[in-house]
């Protein structure tokens, strides 16, 4: 494979197609602007600043771009708030729609034909091979991504958390827990 | 009968296997797919095709099962560039311009990347039809899969579910990746009970949703 990209490289450089120099920024840029710690900080925000909260949960969209996150694979984007007596799972069975600009690109496992095929059918399964297991009285909800509205789980916000700082807050919040695939564990005493 | 044959239509199959999770900074497993990422957006940034037709193309992959996300990516790539005559089969196999380019309607250049990203590609239109359905209606999916690009998985054809969320109208995937243009439509949100979908024996407390173009759907008697 690494020839042959290499060679397709080639291709549509020397076709005038593509900018060598446009490459290495796209590469940058989610490698180490666009990730994970954007929703993060999202999520940190909702936990503690109330009005916020109510925005994120109307209009997620103007909500999280007011923090900076928006455009490609989220132009248009739902929060889904984790209760204690629900919780959100995020797929997309028909390929990987997924939050780029709160979350980056999508895990491996995510694009994975073992997570698309069963988080429909059998969510509590597939939380079970992440190693985590809800009690009978959480129903879950799966959303399947199939149109180009993009979903962010708002997990809940660990006991013990309630001293920590909006960005101390946001260090505890994990990649997985806003697919749904995840919790975000307690503070370390 | 039906020609158009999706190989990505995942949901509800058997025997995947269990999910393999890895730790959050794990984007890439070699240099080539970095690359693959990088010349898949920046082709797709030209305009020559849309996000509705990429998919459609790599769907229906005759080898679609046996290949990596960017191996399909990269195959999905040289496929478009095919159709398109950006590129020959010859010079895919040669890594080298045999063939004079092709004007394309934009390149994407360094500079005007982090623009290009954070403007994205809204796909929410005005209209000026009313929405069929309002938050709440019982409806029914369409019953059988289409002999196109399609966004109704094949799991939820023929189920009843109810209209949770009314987003607007948005371009039609179906039509969009057919080269017939936007035809935006009204989009839903219907949420299906799990027993709907999978029957007896599955975690009846549990839902699934999809996001449903107005004409997958039917009021439900």
């Amino acid at each position: 494979m690494e020839l042959q990209v290499r060679a397709l490289r080639t291709v549509l450089e020397q076709k005038g197609y593509i900018d060598p120099a446009a490459l290495d920024v796209l590469i940058d840029t989610y490698e180490t602007k666009i990730g994970p710690r954007n929703g993060a900080r999202v999520v940190a925000k909702a936990w503690t600043d109330d009005a916020y909260r109510k925005w994120l949960f109307t209009d997620a969209t103007a909500a999280i771009a007011s923090l900076g996150y928006h455009g490609r694979q989220g132009e248009m984007i739902v929060a889904l708030e984790n209760t204690a007596s629900i919780h959100n799972l995020v797929v997309c069975t028909l390929c990987s729609c997924y939050p780029w600009p709160v979350l980056g690109l999508p895990p491996t496992w995510y694009k994975s034909a073992p997570f698309r095929s069963r988080a429909v059918k059998n969510p509590r399964g597939v939380l079970a091979d992440f190693g985590v297991q809800l009690p009978e009285s959480v129903s879950i909800r799966v959303w399947d991504s199939t149109a180009e509205v993009r979903y962010l789980v708002v997990p809940h916000r660990p006991k013990g958390s309630e001293h920590l700082s909006e960005e101390r807050l946001s260090d505890l919040v994990t990649r997985d827990s806003m697919i749904g695939t995840g919790l975000v564990k307690a503070p370390a005493p | 009968m039906t020609t158009y044959l999706s190989h990505a239509d995942l949901g509800g199959q058997d025997g995947h296997g269990a999910v393999t999770p890895e730790p959050e900074g794990e984007l890439f497993h070699a240099d080539w797919e970095r690359m693959a990422l990088a010349v898949t957006l920046a082709m797709g940034a030209t305009g020559t095709w849309n996000i509705d037709e990429s998919r459609s193309v790599r769907e229906t992959l005759s080898d679609y099962e046996s290949l990596t996300y960017y191996q399909l990516w990269i195959k999905g790539l040289i496929a478009l560039l095919k159709k398109h005559d950006l590129v020959a089969e010859d010079e895919v196999a040669a890594g080298a311009m045999l063939h004079p380019a092709r004007a394309v309607t934009r390149v994407l250049r360094a500079a005007d990347v982090p623009a290009a990203l954070a403007k994205g590609t809204p796909t929410l239109r005005t209209t000026h039809s009313r929405a069929r359905f309002a938050v709440g209606d019982p409806v029914v999916t369409r019953a059988t899969a289409a002999d196109h690009h399609t966004r109704l998985p094949a799991y939820a054809c023929r189920k009843k579910g109810r209209i949770a969320h009314v987003y607007g109208a948005h371009v039609f995937a179906d039509t969009h990746a057919q080269g017939l243009g936007e035809q935006p439509q009204w989009l839903y949100n219907v949420v299906f009970t799990a027993r709907e979908l999978w029957g007896e024996g599955c975690d009846a407390t549990s839902t699934v949703s999809i996001d449903a173009w107005e004409s997958y759907l039917e009021p439900a008697p």
